[in-house]
């Protein structure tokens, strides 16, 4: 069944609601000469389910449905939701919002909604793909396989999240737009302890598919083993050094590097207004020319793809460093329309209850030259980092954090032992001008991140191959 | 008057969805209730940029079978959704273990008193008026210096929520806030490189918010302070967490003492009660029943009284941060902290920021940190971080793209004094806090 016709089922037949009453919502808007106006329809049913100790010690249901009704007018934005999709509610939201329209503006510059797009999951619901029996007993199995694996695990925790959210989006000429987004994510986390020393390592994935996902491929056990291996090797770990110094990144996962360094500093927004510090500098260099960088909404079935954006825009391949050169920005409608260039589809919201902007989807490096092998031979003394928590970034200043969870020291060209996790800062305007060699081994990640901007979270995915960076500074306490 | 009527509709249909669950089987059920709204706006070079009206409710319900429970969420009130909620719970409840420890709180720990703590403080501001206030803010800002040379913008933000809680035990409670808020955040540029910084002002009560003049020239002062940052060389050296940002370091404690990590012994604070690890002068107490504060509540996410109480004196952890679930894991009593601390105050001692500054001698002045780099298992702390360096107790320059690091049980114990120049304004409350020596790297 098409998309469409799925999401009108979920969002506007529970509701009551007709398409000609999402016209006089809409005409509402537009009376008063909005620049674009828009629908935002969602419906989202979550579930998770927690093991810990050894008990299936917690699970919850929720559904939440709503709508958010914008008009914009030049670069003001007038917005406002309900979870109550009822037309006087909906009403009285659209007299809200087109008060931000204050002087006539020029005739209607809105783009309109596409008459078809592609799609690179199916609009399935995870939360159905398995009996509720089927997800203990995934949960009990990797569990117990997981505790199996050595006997200084202490505790082991298992969670398990599905997501099935409806979004219908209508365009001010009358379309409508839809998508249907499954959403599955598994983690697990161990604690070790060696010698009264406790340690804890922590390994998850998901996707844009159903729950078989994790016992495809032998993903589920996958996890724990590898959060094993973590929390054991952070049980040997030295202190970390401080000081800058040279940094090879593993593939995959480190690639939050780009998502901080670089992603944030080339969304739409920031780059309108001048407050980014990669503001007015396309077509300059900004990295080696061995660094192609991408934005990419549209691989199949990745955590952070969609088939729209959350405007009805169709997503792609979004090139925002070519050989070193910044090529463009990542954009939704309305900076678009603004600086004059077209969307990207990168307009993303967290809920019908935020206003949508331009946000990153997957952004990753293309694969470079190098076998990882001579990347490591070629550094004297430095970091190997592999895992990473979370980062953050200053945009204006281009500072950026990212926060190693596993490192090891590299010492004449060989890797020797563990270090503790320490946060790496540099600043993201040059870090990538000190690439020195790109690996022949790009990774996605295992799909678990979640980005927060202007407090909306929204799933995100990275990558990267092995990278070497000559010199950034590395935070740890070895002075 | 309205309001009190919302809130007796609100609590019946907490009431019903208690029964509903007892209906369907529940041997007891616990549930919560919200509803908020709220005015959010913004300005910008000098004009308004968004209008957003807020109008949120939620509705959420934990049911028990005997020890195991089931839980379930949603954004609609209607006696088909209270039911379908519920039973969706109760279908999870089929499939969750039995767990010795789970359940609703010890009857005699519940709130029976609820003292009006003056929360509730509606703030009659239309948008056109928030948008002249926000305006007013960002002019402040932009006019301040010809060096601020871009904005991001000043907000005025306003919610009202009600919350009704209730259980099987016969608790039943709503509770009437307000939260307000102003901000501003601006650009300044110097040669090329562009710095950015903001303030704010938050309050119950609309009338204690700063003045839109004042939020809007230190948003400006301390942006300005951070032109012509530079980086630092690796060392070691005393830091001075400023107050603003010392609250974070007094986070970190809360969460490495609280029931969650405790049992499952993923704190490197396991075992502290009764032990010192601060300094003999710091002391911290928690006053859940300050009149008017942000986090006051007379009970906590569970229904239990909060009270006030000691958690370090003398240097010594007196008291964990359990909810029911967590204490009953370490054979302890709730201490009325589900959902975390309500107000928590470190004693200020008697210097002021400047004397802070001058006993801190030659090190480095935090403002600012980033990432989150804090291993709640080992207690390891490594952050990226910036402000000032000083010397002879003098600021002398600003510095940026550097790193903070040590262990949080090492930064507990060193601790050599705490200022008077408490940040008012959030749930933790400290003044500016000096550490004797982290590891500091740079380029």
């Amino acid at each position: 069944m098409e998309l469409i016709t799925l999401a009108k089922q979920a969002i506007l037949k529970p509701s009551g609601i007709t398409e000609s009453e999402i016209d006089t919502i809409m005409s509402r808007l537009m009376s008063s000469r909005a620049d674009a106006a828009d629908i935002y329809f969602q419906s989202t049913r979550a579930e998770s389910w927690v093991m810990e100790g050894g008990i299936i010690k917690e699970g919850s249901h929720n559904i939440a449905q709503g709508a958010g009704v914008r008009a914009v007018s030049g670069d003001k934005t007038g917005f406002a939701y309900s979870d109550r999709i009822e037309l006087p509610v909906l009403m009285e939201a659209a007299n809200n919002v087109k008060a931000i329209v204050r002087q006539a503006q020029q005739a209607s510059v809105g783009l309109s909604l596409p008459p078809s797009w592609p799609s690179y999951y199916a609009p399935i619901d995870p939360i159905r793909s398995l009996e509720d029996r089927q997800k203990i007993d995934l949960l009990r199995r990797v569990e117990s396989e997981t505790r199996k694996l050595d006997s200084r695990i202490e505790e082991v925790i298992v969670s398990l999240i599905g997501v099935h959210d409806h979004i219908l989006v209508a365009g001010q000429d009358g379309a409508l737009a839809a998508d249907v987004r499954p959403l599955v994510r598994m983690n697990v986390t161990v604690i070790v302890v060696q010698n009264g020393r406790r340690e804890q390592g922590s390994m998850g994935g998901g996707a844009r598919s159903d729950y078989r996902y994790f016992i495809e491929q032998d993903r589920a056990l996958n996890y724990g083993r590898e959060a094993v291996r973590q929390a054991l090797v952070n049980l040997e770990a030295a202190e970390a050094p401080a000081g800058n110094m040279t940094v090879v990144l593993g593939p995959g996962w480190p690639g939050i590097l780009l998502h901080e360094a670089i992603g944030h500093g080339l969304e739409g927004d920031f780059n309108r207004k001048g407050t980014s510090a990669f503001s007015g500098r396309v077509g300059q260099r900004v990295a080696s020319d061995l660094c192609t960088v991408v934005d990419d909404g549209a691989l199949p079935g990745r955590r952070g793809s969609l088939n729209i954006d959350d405007e009805g825009t169709p997503t792609e391949r979004t090139v925002l460093i070519e050989k070193g050169i910044l090529k463009g920005y990542m954009q939704d409608k309305t900076n678009a329309r603004l600086m004059g260039v077209k969307p990207t589809g990168n307009g993303r919201r967290e809920s019908y209850a935020h206003a949508p902007m331009p946000r990153m989807t997957n952004t990753y490096m293309l694969p470079g030259p190098h076998n990882p092998e001579e990347i490591i031979r070629s550094v004297e003394k430095g970091i190997y980092a592999k895992n990473f928590g979370g980062g953050q970034v200053d945009i204006t200043s281009g500072k950026f954090v990212f926060s190693a969870s596993e490192a090891y020291l590299i010492e004449n060209g060989r890797i020797t032992r563990p270090v503790k996790g320490a946060t790496l800062i540099g600043n993201g305007p040059d870090v990538l001008t000190r690439v020195s060699m790109v690996g022949n081994d790009l990774e996605l990640d295992s799909g678990v991140g979640t980005c927060g901007k202007d407090g909306q979270s929204v799933p995100v995915g990275v990558g990267q191959p092995t990278l070497k960076i000559d010199g950034l500074t590395v935070g740890g306490t070895s002075v | 008057m309205q309001n009190q009527d919302q809130l007796s509709e609100l609590k019946a249909i907490v009431q019903s969805l208690l029964d509903e669950a007892l209906r369907q089987g529940a041997s007891a059920a616990e549930a919560g209730l919200s509803q908020e709204n709220g005015l959010s706006v913004t300005a910008r070079m000098g004009d308004i940029e968004t209008i957003e009206h807020h109008r949120d409710q939620g509705l959420g319900v934990t049911v028990y079978f005997g020890q195991r429970k089931g839980s379930a969420s949603t954004t609609h009130l209607s006696p088909e959704a209270i039911k379908d909620t519920v039973a969706a719970a109760c279908s999870i409840a089929r499939y969750t273990n039995a767990d010795d420890c789970a359940g609703l709180p010890d009857r005699e720990l519940l709130a029976t008193e609820f003292p009006d703590l003056q929360l509730n403080h509606p703030w009659p501001i239309d948008a056109e008026a928030a948008i002249a206030l926000a305006i007013e803010c960002e002019d402040v800002a932009r006019g301040y210096d010809p060096e601020i040379s871009n904005s991001e913008g000043a907000s005025v933000n306003t919610h009202q929520g009600i919350h009704v809680l209730g259980n099987t035990l016969g608790f039943l409670h709503g509770t009437m806030s307000t939260r307000h808020s102003l901000s501003c955040s601006v650009l300044a540029e110097r040669g090329g490189n562009m710095q950015r910084d903001y303030w704010y002002s938050v309050a119950r009560n609309p009338s204690d918010l700063e003045s839109a003049i004042h939020v809007g020239q230190k948003a400006a002062q301390r942006t300005l302070r951070r032109l012509g940052a530079r980086g630092l060389s690796t060392r070691q050296c005393p830091v001075l967490y400023a107050a603003e940002i010392a609250t974070g370091l007094l986070g970190s404690f809360i969460g490495a003492i609280s029931g969650g990590v405790l049992y499952r012994k993923s704190s490197f604070l396991l075992d502290s009660l009764g032990k010192r690890i601060f300094p003999e002068f710091i002391h911290i107490h928690e006053y859940p029943h300050l009149i008017g504060a942000l986090g006051s509540a007379a009970y906590d996410s569970e229904g239990v009284a909060t009270r006030p109480h000691d958690i370090v004196s003398q240097g010594v952890v007196r008291s964990y941060v359990l909810g029911t679930y967590s204490a009953r894991k370490l054979g302890m009593k709730s201490t009325g902290n589900a959902g975390g601390v309500h107000n928590l105050l470190i004693d200020p001692g008697t210097q002021d920021f400047n004397e802070m500054l001058k006993l801190l001698d030659t090190g480095l002045l935090v403002t600012e940190l980033m990432g989150q780099g804090v291993n709640m298992v080992t207690g390891d702390y490594s952050r990226g971080a910036a402000g000032f360096w000083v010397e002879n107790g003098k600021i002398q320059y600003p510095v940026e793209e550097i790193t903070i690091a040590g262990n949080l049980k090492d930064m507990f114990r060193n601790i050599v004094a705490v200022g008077n120049d408490v940040d008012l304004r959030g749930n933790v409350r400290t003044g500016s806090i000096l550490i004797e020596r982290m590891s500091v790297a740079g380029a």
